[in-house]
């Protein structure tokens, strides 16, 4: 189990839980009274941090090596799923992962960030950070889905679009403003969740949708509060004074009018109990495709163009 | 007062007060350092006449030499900035507006204005790098969906001319979300069957490469302009380099990778796009 550094008592409350799991001179009924006592007493402590964590503890748990990426939520959530590979111009990105699924009966594609569960995974999948390719792949994969008539889900979890310098002679940025004026047009229902780290148009390259949701503990805004803070302040040691002043929060992002919904994550953050928070999710993507499902397709790509023309906030100038 | 005794003193005015300086009075180029009178640099649409060097101009320079007759309306005069955040860095956001309102004597980081090239409409959206480098945040998203729908209503074509650094990180999530709001509207133009030409000026880069600016029919850029998505520190950082190579993010380098279609030399700038604008009036 890996602990953040805000949690550290509970990695106190775990070392010693499990000292009087593996010691053995203590009774059995003694030993059950302690565990169920320190049970208790952990998750009590538990629900205190997880109540009040600040915007940089939720980048903290939204980057934590354990949680679930969104292969796993993939294999929890569809009955069935085939992934399918390659943007069928350069190559296949490991960052971007994609396939047809079903969903409580329903086909759907499913695109996705991918992160990897150890150092070798994380290489392989250049740490979920997508290079043009990747996001080429999603759009045809939306292509197709929008040719069938079915929805897309898509699941975000990016720390950025790569910025190396083949992702940049291959056009980042135009693969990623490609995404933006397709996803706009789309004639199927679109629905875009953070499950991790949404970070800039690394994130909104595969996010934008006719429903936005949050996990709980996850971050969505224009640019790291690392990166933020060694521009803005010239250090990236103000990051935690970057992560409150970008209000990148789940409960920011609803404020801001920039998501519909926060999707709630089991105690302790999706990584301490990642089935739960699969179901949670599934719960919610099967709600709103049961919403989006009777729209139009009109409906559905108007219903998406107001959505994003409503959204920024500025004054009149005074006659 | 000459440049040499202007510099000897340290006095630095703002290129926009430098353009007001009566004729007669020298302009060192800013690359090759040439002298010239700034009559003909003017003359020259604000580019040296000896190594091409295309000085940065803001958006009313861009409509005058631009529009016939030099007349145009200005759209979308209304909006202005909002601190919603309440974002403070080194600086409040809103003392960095106030400021920069003072500074540049200009009210935002992009205009608009609607006028005629050859007697062509043309809805024209240009930043201005000297407002908080041309970042893009919610009032830069308005101006251009309301200048989108100001262009479908009255059947113009549409331009963006881009400088920019990217999303105003003073506005966060909503300054990303422009990005979106942006593409997503010119999906209405295109659908109401109006040409999009979007010029990238030095520098274009981070959101608004990333959605508006490399969204044209066509992309056209100025020469030697920055065009990219991540910053060359970033990526010296992330892929662990000293130097990047020769050229890497330049117009030049773009248009061999294919994501222009075309270098314009600003002084032919006005000619390109009443060519262009003339294929649209022959449908």
């Amino acid at each position: 189990m890996h602990f953040l550094d805000f949690e550290q008592p509970l990695e106190e409350l775990q070392k010693l839980i499990s000292d009087i799991q593996k010691n053995e001179s203590i009774d059995d009924i003694s030993k059950a009274e302690s565990l169920q006592l320190l049970g208790q007493q952990y998750k009590t402590k538990q629900e205190k941090i997880y109540q009040n964590l600040s915007p940089w503890q939720k980048v903290q748990v939204a980057r934590h090596p354990e949680r679930p990426y969104s292969l796993y939520y993939i294999s929890q959530i569809c009955e069935q799923f085939t992934e399918l590979h390659g943007d069928r111009n350069f190559r296949d990105d490991k960052a971007i992962i994609g396939g047809l699924g079903i969903i409580d009966g329903q086909t759907v594609m499913v695109i996705g960030h991918q992160k990897g569960e150890n150092i070798k995974a994380r290489q392989f999948r250049n740490f979920g950070m997508p290079n043009p390719e990747g996001y080429r792949k999603a759009l045809r994969l939306m292509k197709m889905a929008e040719r069938f008539n079915m929805p897309i889900v898509c699941l975000i979890d990016t720390p950025g679009a790569y910025p190396g310098i083949e992702a940049e002679e291959r056009g980042q940025s135009q693969a990623i403003a490609q995404n933006l004026f397709e996803m706009a047009k789309l004639q199927v229902p679109i629905i875009s969740v953070i499950i991790g780290e949404g970070a800039s148009g690394g994130a909104l390259g595969i996010g934008v949708g006719n429903r936005v949701l949050m996990l709980e503990n996850t971050w969505y805004t224009v640019i790291s509060p690392e990166a933020c803070a060694a521009i803005l302040w010239r250090s990236s040691e103000h990051k935690v004074k970057a992560a409150e002043a970008l209000k990148l929060t789940a409960n920011d992002a609803l404020n801001l009018g920039i998501i519909d919904k926060i999707i709630p994550e089991p105690l302790g953050g999706a990584h301490s109990d990642p089935s739960t928070a699969a179901t949670l999710l599934k719960t919610e993507i099967l709600a709103q495709l049961a919403q989006l499902k009777p729209l139009s397709t009109t409906e559905l790509v108007s219903q998406r163009i107001a959505k994003y023309e409503a959204m920024g906030q500025f004054d009149y100038k005074e006659a | 007062m000459a440049w040499y005794e202007r510099n000897k003193q340290n006095i630095t005015t703002t290129n926009n007060e430098k353009r007001e300086i009566p004729e007669g009075i020298w302009h060192q180029c800013e690359s090759c350092r040439t002298v010239t009178l700034v009559k003909d640099f003017i003359q020259d649409k604000y580019t040296c006449h000896s190594c091409g060097h295309h000085e940065r101009i803001g958006s009313k320079e861009y409509f005058e030499l631009l529009f016939d007759n030099k007349e145009y309306t200005p759209l979308i005069t209304n909006l202005k900035s909002r601190d919603f955040l309440n974002f403070v860095d080194t600086k409040p956001y809103i003392e960095r507006l106030e400021n920069t309102r003072k500074k540049t004597g200009l009210d935002e980081a992009t205009a608009v204005a609607h006028g005629k090239i050859e007697g062509m409409d043309l809805v024209i959206s240009a930043m201005d790098f000297d407002f908080i480098g041309g970042s893009m945040g919610s009032v830069m998203g308005e101006k251009m969906a309301k200048a989108i729908d100001y262009a479908i209503q009255h059947r113009c074509a549409f331009m963006i001319i881009s400088q920019s650094g990217g999303a105003r990180m003073m506005e966060s999530s909503l300054s990303l979300m422009q990005m979106a709001k942006v593409s997503a509207k010119l999906t209405q133009l295109a659908a109401a069957k109006l040409p999009y030409f979007s010029l990238l000026t030095n520098p274009t880069t981070g959101g608004v490469s990333a959605s508006f600016a490399m969204l044209g029919d066509i992309n056209m850029a100025e020469p030697k302009a920055l065009v990219g998505f991540a910053g060359a520190r970033v990526i010296k950082e992330t892929i662990r380099v000293k130097e990047l190579p020769e050229n890497f993010q330049s117009a030049e380098s773009n248009l061999e990778n294919g994501f222009v279609d075309m270098i314009v030399d600003r002084k032919k700038l006005r000619c390109q796009l009443a060519e262009l604008l003339r294929y649209w009036q022959h449908l």
